[in-house]
Parts: structure tokens; C-alpha cells; sequence
């Protein structure tokens, strides 16, 4: 197969970006697309000019580390498949392929198709966790999950953070991940205890990260690549809702965001 | 040199108990004194770095990912053990040490592997209130499933996403501690050389991963968790970026290596499709429960599979283990699929792999049921292959998968440099000449959860630490090896014209060693 790759390059945050074209010939269907730009850039780096950087590590869709947008689509064409597995067989023979990345003010980029996805651990560490350090847990079988409950918990868990869902979405909004995260743990019975404050800590960080609003498009459960549906985010707002109303004595007590502390932004 | 694994004397049952009993403290009060460093983030790094903060310590946890949630811990799929019995049969502490240590073919050490079954209740414990969403039963009970190298039901699972929901437990539960103060940790970063000052690992040196700048880190010990060295084969199950740097550095400062030799190839892989494949995809072994492997009895048979007759078709495994089945270990499966392609039986246009199938698991418990015990799987091999494992059995074979060898530790989980402990597939210790599946990530989250909280602290206690200067000799020396060995890996780096890539370079001698 034949291709025209039309990569964004861009050597840091503060340079320049531009597209640069490459014909690829001799592309096998079977290939992923980060295996063919692994062949790009050999044939890149022979010639003695910059490769290609783009971030991949586990390379079997569930690190969350790779991602671009492929044609004005995060991940590319195919439904619930990241690029790492996303194989060549599923593009046209001389298709020009536009690929760029993901591009949101919370994610500043790094390098050509890398960007600094540190928000998200900063979601995270403001309230995306269970309170329970190590030995102080109870027998597992003590705690009774039904296995709808499970399942639904499961179903939010398996987001893999490669934060599709923001590049995807017209607001820059990363609603998807932090509702996959606080209807994970707010399901579960052992995530209970800490419901509201998780809501309202997430809900603090995210919006102090400069992520957009969420406006209910739907994008970004379109392009998930582990098909995260909406309805984490209507949990998200009814936990933030609800949680904002019952403390609305304390709102002030909530945590200061953890954008200042982390002086690690490149 | 003498090694001494310091495992305390009289039954193995109580060697745990009493080496906790022996060990030193540190004083609640001491432990923010002491600053601790974490190389990598897996489930033992992870683990290790939320256990350690909580207690206290002052903890830099280092990972080469953007995040600590990358860890390719997160690719486990099956599950992980337990000997918690609770479907009552048979299991007990003693048959996971035993079957542990028999699948190993008894050469892990017999102390740790005893510590490892005793801690494994624990894990479970502590995941579950983690929040990690577990299998259940309808009336709300764990579920348990069997694997490979067991008779009895001890895995416990989330979906085939079992190391993704553990992994990001512990992920969760250090980004507490990030909040909290106590981790600080240092992503995009990658550990190029260990730092020994009077025979003591203090420190390491380090490559930030955007800018290529090096930077010297300080600490009281140093704790490596990254990760084994299936990568020196290029083509393996293992992520792109677990290259081995850390153990490697570690060994040639002077921590000795055990058992390189002890490479698991894991039976259940998508086979090879061409020389630009940059990694092979790993199709978990849990799939054994429900799958019977075959391949033709006739010799270079290229029938589709639909097309030859059941009785022309040699369940092996089947035939030749009638106990075990489809459930061998991993070494077995995997040594009697590379037999049958040897005898030219093998299936797929490279005639290297075997078929898994599902028909009659599909027929007999209905596909639903066989869809939500396996379907991201099935989903994952019919995006890679275009093939429906619905409808026509999946084509596996072999594939370096995990390394059971690793620097030596002693009881403690310290190499035989003082001050570098060692935890996870980074170790030698608990898994022998072959691992059991499901074990891995019980390993991992003992050494991290359970067991380096207090040895890291009895040797915190035990010992002195100078302040040490960055200006030091020897920290000055490692510097410059460091900045060396960058400069003659790639010619670029001395202003050279880069002729060859690295990833080049990793694929020639990776076809070299296997």
C-alpha cells in the first residue's frame, strides 16, 4: 500500500509547527500505524534528519501512552481501537493521511506529536483514589459488591487515560475522563465514604487545569477507545450537584488545586 | 564472594514472622528524614512508593513514561493468585507455596515463595478496598477462576484487564501520597547508572527523557522495580520502553545477576506477521480455560481449520497431559507448540503457530457467556488479525514473555550491594526456572505493599548516612561513564551523521540472542 503521511512537526512548545508531507510506499496492511511511522522514521534517521516523536509504549492498546489525530479523528477511523493496534489494512492505498496531536490548552505540547498530559495525574491525585493505605484493609469478601455494580465500575474503570476524549472534544472538556473516574470509585461501595468530596475536588482540579466545559456533545465517547459512555459524565455532575449542595457551608474548606505545587511543567 | 540470603533459621511457616520480629525500626518521627529512591512504577515501584509515603519516608519515584500509570504492569491480563480457598477447594497457603514452587521446577527459593502464598490474602484485601473492581458472583462474592499450572480456583480477575485495574490501584494510591507530600514523582525520566559510595548504593543518575539534560539524585537507598529484560530478544510481550538499563547499570556497579538463563516464553501469543513488527501481542492464558489447542495430525495440512474433521485434528496437550489438559504450564504448552511446528503440523501461512478453540465452549456454555469472560480479547485478536474468533478458532504461538532471572536479592529483598533493594520481575527470587501465570502480579505487589515497607526500614535503622555532596569523586565519575556510554551508543549525540537507529541496532542483536 501507498500513503502520504501529512505530519505536524513541531520541535518544541515555544517553536513554530508546520506540516510536513512523506510519501510511504511499500506500507503492509498488516502493520499498525505507529509501526509505520517506526518505518519513517528509520528511513528519517538514515537520511540524518529528525525523527518522528510521538509517544507509544506498551503498543497493545492499554498503556494510554500513544494517541494523534489521524485525519481530523482522534485514534483514527476504526471504532474502540487505539493507534498502536489501529492497522494500515483499514486506510486506502494512496490516501493522504493527516496526522497531528492532540491539541487542547491542557495539554501543552512537548514535541511534534507528543503533548504533557500531567493534568490528568493531577485529577487524579485530587481525589481519584480510595482513602485506604496499605494493611488497614479489611477481608475481601467483608466488602459485598453485586455484580451489576461490578460490572457498571468496571465499565468506567477501564479508561486507559490517553486522553482521546479531550482532543476530541470542541471545548478542550476532559469531563469524560474525570466522570469515568469518580462513577469508578462512587459505585463501588467501598468508594462511598469519600463520594462527595472526590466530586468536588476532581471537579476543582479539572476546571483549575484549563480543560473546557462539557456541553454534552458527545465526541469524546465517540473516538474512546475503550467505549466510556456518557453516562459517567451524568454521574459526574449529579455527585458534584449533590455533593456542592450538602457541603455548601464548607465550599471554601475544599482543597486548594494542585496546579501550583507541581513545578515540574515543562 | 559469599551470598547470604539471610533467611531466618527454624520452619519456613514462621520465617516472616520472626524476621519482622528481628528487624530494626525507624521511629515515626525518623522516617522524613530518610529520603528513599523508586526507579520505575509498575505494581512493585507503584506499591512500593504509596506504602513507603504513607509510612513517611520522603519518596522520588522515577518512570521513563509521562505518567506512572503507563507501567506495563497495566498489559497483565488474567489475574492474579491468591490461596484464599473461598471456593473451598483445596487451596491453601501451603499448595500456592507448593504449586509455586513445583512449576518453578524448585528452583526459586523456598522461604521467599512461602512469604510470597502468605501475603497473597493480603493483596486481594488490600485491592479490593482500593476499589479495584473485581469479578463477582451475583450474591456479590469475589469470583475465582483456574489457570494454568493449577488445579484449584485461586485467580482473582478483572475482566482480561486484571493488571490495568491493580495497577491503577496502586497508581491511585501513590498519586494520594504525590497529594500528601510524601512521593515526589519524576516522570519522563529515565535511570542511566547507580550511585555507590563506600560500597553503599546512595543514589542514581538520571536522563530527563525531553531535554537530555543528566541529573543526580541522592537518597538513603535505592529501590529498583523495573521491570525484567525479555526486550534483549527485541520481539517480545514486553512494552517498547522496558529496556533493562536499570538492572544492567545496577550489575555492572557491582550487584550480582542470578539465573539470566530463566526466560519464560509464554504459549498464547499472535504469531509473527513481518519484519517490521515492532512488538508481539500477548492473548492471556486464561483463554486455556475455555480454548483447546490443536493442530492437524497430518503433516503440512493447510486446510482452513473448518474444513478438517475432527478426528484428523491432535488436541495434544490433551493427549499427551490428560490432568492437566489444556491447563499445562506455560513452559510446557509452549515447549509442545514449538514440537508440533517442528514436525511441520504448524498452522498459518508460517506454518509457526497452533490453533486455540472455542467451538466447544461456544456450544456448550453459549457465546454470551463465553463474550464477557473473553470479549476484549477476542476484540483485540480480530483487530490485529481481521480474523473472528466467533467463528473459527485463534492461531497462538510462543513468545518471550517474562523473565523469571533478575539481580539477586537476599530475603530482604537487598542485592548485594548494600542500600539496593530490589523488587518485582527486577528480582530473581521468587519464581524458579519457569512462573506460574497469575503470579506475577501476586510478586510484584508483595514485594511492594508487604514486604519492602519493613526491610527498607531495617536497613534505614541499621546504618549511618553521611551527608553526600554532589561534587563527590565518585558521583562525578559516574557522571562522566554515563555521559560516555550516551555519546558512543549514538553517533548523533557526537555530532556524527546517525547511520543506524537504536531500535536497528536492538533488533539486529535481538535476533542474535534468541
Amino acid at each position: 500500500m501507498e500513503f502520504t503521511l501529512k505530519i505536524w512537526r513541531q520541535k518544541s512548545h515555544n517553536e513554530k509547527g508546520e506540516f510536513i508531507s512523506y510519501p510511504m510506499d511499500n506500507v503492509s496492511p498488516e502493520m499498525s500505524m505507529l509501526e509505520c511511522l517506526d518505518v519513517l522514521n528509520e528511513t528519517l534517521m538514515v537520511r540524518g534528519e529528525e525523527p518522528v516523536a510521538f509517544d507509544h509504549d506498551c503498543r497493545e492498546g492499554i498503556c494510554g501512552s500513544c494517541g494523534f489525530v489521524i485525519n481530523g479523528v482522534a485514534h483514527g477511523p476504526e471504532r474502540a481501537t487505539i493507534v498502536c493496534q489501529l492497522t494500515m489494512r483499514h486506510f486506502r492505498s494512496g490516501e493522504e493521511l493527516i496526522i497531528e496531536p492532540w491539541r487542547a490548552e491542557a495539554f501543552p505540547l512537548i514535541k511534534d506529536l507528543i503533548v504533557d498530559r500531567r493534568s490528568f495525574d493531577r485529577i487524579i491525585e485530587a481525589g481519584g483514589y480510595i482513602s485506604v493505605s496499605t494493611a488497614q484493609a479489611p477481608d475481601g469478601n467483608a466488602i459485598l459488591v453485586g455484580k451489576d455494580a461490578a460490572d457498571q465500575a468496571m465499565d468506567a474503570a477501564v479508561c486507559i487515560g490517553c486522553g482521546a476524549c479531550v482532543a476530541a472534544c470542541p471545548n478542550g472538556s476532559s469531563a469524560l475522563f474525570t466522570g469515568a473516574k469518580i462513577a469508578h470509585l462512587g459505585i463501588l461501595p467501598q468508594g462511598k465514604p469519600e463520594r462527595d468530596g472526590r466530586a468536588l475536588h476532581m471537579v476543582a482540579q479539572m476546571n483549575a487545569e484549563l480543560f473546557g466545559n462539557c456541553t454534552n456533545i458527545g465526541e469524546c465517547t465517540g473516538v474512546c477507545p475503550k467505549g466510556i459512555s456518557l453516562e459517567v459524565i451524568a454521574i459526574m455532575n449529579r455527585d458534584y450537584l449533590h455533593a456542592s449542595w450538602k457541603r455548601r457551608e464548607a465550599l471554601e474548606a475544599t482543597i486548594p488545586p494542585a496546579l501550583e505545587r507541581n513545578t515540574h511543567r515543562t | 564472594m559469599m551470598l547470604n540470603a539471610n533467611i531466618p533459621s527454624g520452619p519456613i511457616e514462621q520465617a516472616w514472622d520472626k524476621a519482622r520480629f528481628d528487624m530494626k525500626l525507624v521511629s515515626p518521627a525518623n522516617k522524613r528524614r530518610h529520603s528513599l529512591i523508586v526507579v520505575g512504577s509498575g505494581l512493585a515501584g507503584a506499591s512500593a512508593s504509596a506504602s513507603l509515603g504513607e509510612l513517611g519516608y520522603n519518596v522520588k519515584c522515577f518512570c521513563f513514561q509521562d505518567s506512572p500509570r503507563r507501567a506495563h504492569s497495566i498489559a497483565a491480563q488474567g489475574g492474579i493468585n491468591a490461596a484464599k480457598n473461598y471456593p473451598n477447594d483445596g487451596d491453601s497457603i501451603y499448595r500456592l507455596f507448593y504449586d509455586t514452587l513445583k512449576g518453578g521446577d524448585f528452583r526459586a527459593r523456598e522461604a521467599n515463595v512461602y512469604r510470597l502464598a502468605q501475603i497473597s490474602v493480603k493483596i486481594i484485601d488490600q485491592c479490593v478496598a482500593q476499589g479495584v473492581p473485581f469479578a463477582r458472583e451475583y450474591g456479590g462474592l469475589l469470583a475465582n477462576r483456574s489457570f494454568g499450572g493449577a488445579q484449584v480456583s485461586r485467580t482473582f480477575y478483572a475482566r482480561g484487564q486484571t493488571g490495568q485495574q491493580l495497577l491503577l490501584g496502586a497508581y491511585q494510591a501513590l498519586e494520594r501520597q504525590v497529594y500528601a507530600g510524601t512521593v515526589t514523582m519524576v516522570p519522563r525520566t529515565e535511570m542511566l547508572d547507580l550511585i555507590v559510595i563506600y560500597g553503599q548504593a546512595r543514589g542514581i543518575v538520571a536522563r530527563n527523557l525531553v531535554d537530555g539534560e543528566l541529573s543526580v539524585h541522592i537518597a538513603d537507598a535505592v529501590i529498583l522495580a523495573s521491570g525484567g529484560y525479555g526486550n534483549v530478544y527485541y520481539l517480545s510481550t514486553n512494552a517498547k520502553g522496558s529496556n533493562a538499563t536499570a538492572i544492567w547499570r545496577a550489575y555492572k556497579r557491582g550487584a550480582l545477576f542470578a539465573n539470566p538463563c530463566f526466560t519464560q516464553i509464554h504459549p498464547t501469543c499472535i504469531p509473527v506477521s513481518g519484519d517490521y513488527q515492532s512488538k508481539l501481542t500477548l492473548m492471556s492464558e486464561s483463554l486455556r480455560n475455555d480454548g483447546r489447542i490443536w493442530v492437524p495430525k497430518m503433516k503440512g495440512d493447510r486446510r482452513s481449520p473448518n474444513q478438517i474433521p475432527e478426528d484428523e485434528r491432535d488436541y495434544y496437550l490433551e493427549r499427551r497431559y490428560p490432568s492437566f489438559g489444556n491447563l499445562v504450564p506455560r513452559d510446557v504448552a509452549s515447549r509442545n507448540a514449538k514440537q508440533v511446528c517442528d514436525e511441520d503440523r504448524g498452522v498459518g501461512k508460517s506454518g509457526l503457530g497452533v490453533y486455540l478453540d472455542f467451538s466447544d465452549a461456544i456450544s456448550r456454555l453459549g457465546e454470551k457467556i463465553i463474550r464477557e469472560r473473553y470479549g476484549n480479547l477476542f476484540n483485540m485478536y480480530q483487530r490485529i488479525t481481521d480474523e473472528d474468533p466467533y467463528k473459527g478458532p485463534m492461531r497462538i504461538y510462543p513468545a518471550i514473555h517474562y523473565t523469571m532471572g533478575g539481580l539477586w536479592v537476599d530475603y530482604q529483598l537487598q542485592s548485594t550491594i548494600p542500600g539496593l533493594f530490589v523488587l518485582g520481575e527486577a528480582n530473581f527470587s521468587d519464581h524458579g526456572a519457569n512462573r506460574l501465570g497469575a503470579s506475577a502480579l501476586m510478586q510484584g505487589l508483595a514485594d511492594g505493599y508487604f514486604i519492602i515497607p519493613y526491610t527498607v526500614g531495617n536497613y534505614l535503622a541499621a546504618n549511618r548516612f553521611a551527608r553526600v555532596d554532589e561534587s563527590r569523586q565518585e558521583i562525578q565519575n559516574t557522571v562522566t561513564t554515563v555521559r560516555e556510554t550516551i555519546i558512543n551508543c549514538s553517533p548523533s549525540e557526537a555530532g556524527g551523521p546517525s547511520i543506524r537507529s537504536i531500535a536497528s541496532w536492538a533488533k539486529l542483536y535481538g535476533s542474535l540472542a534468541a
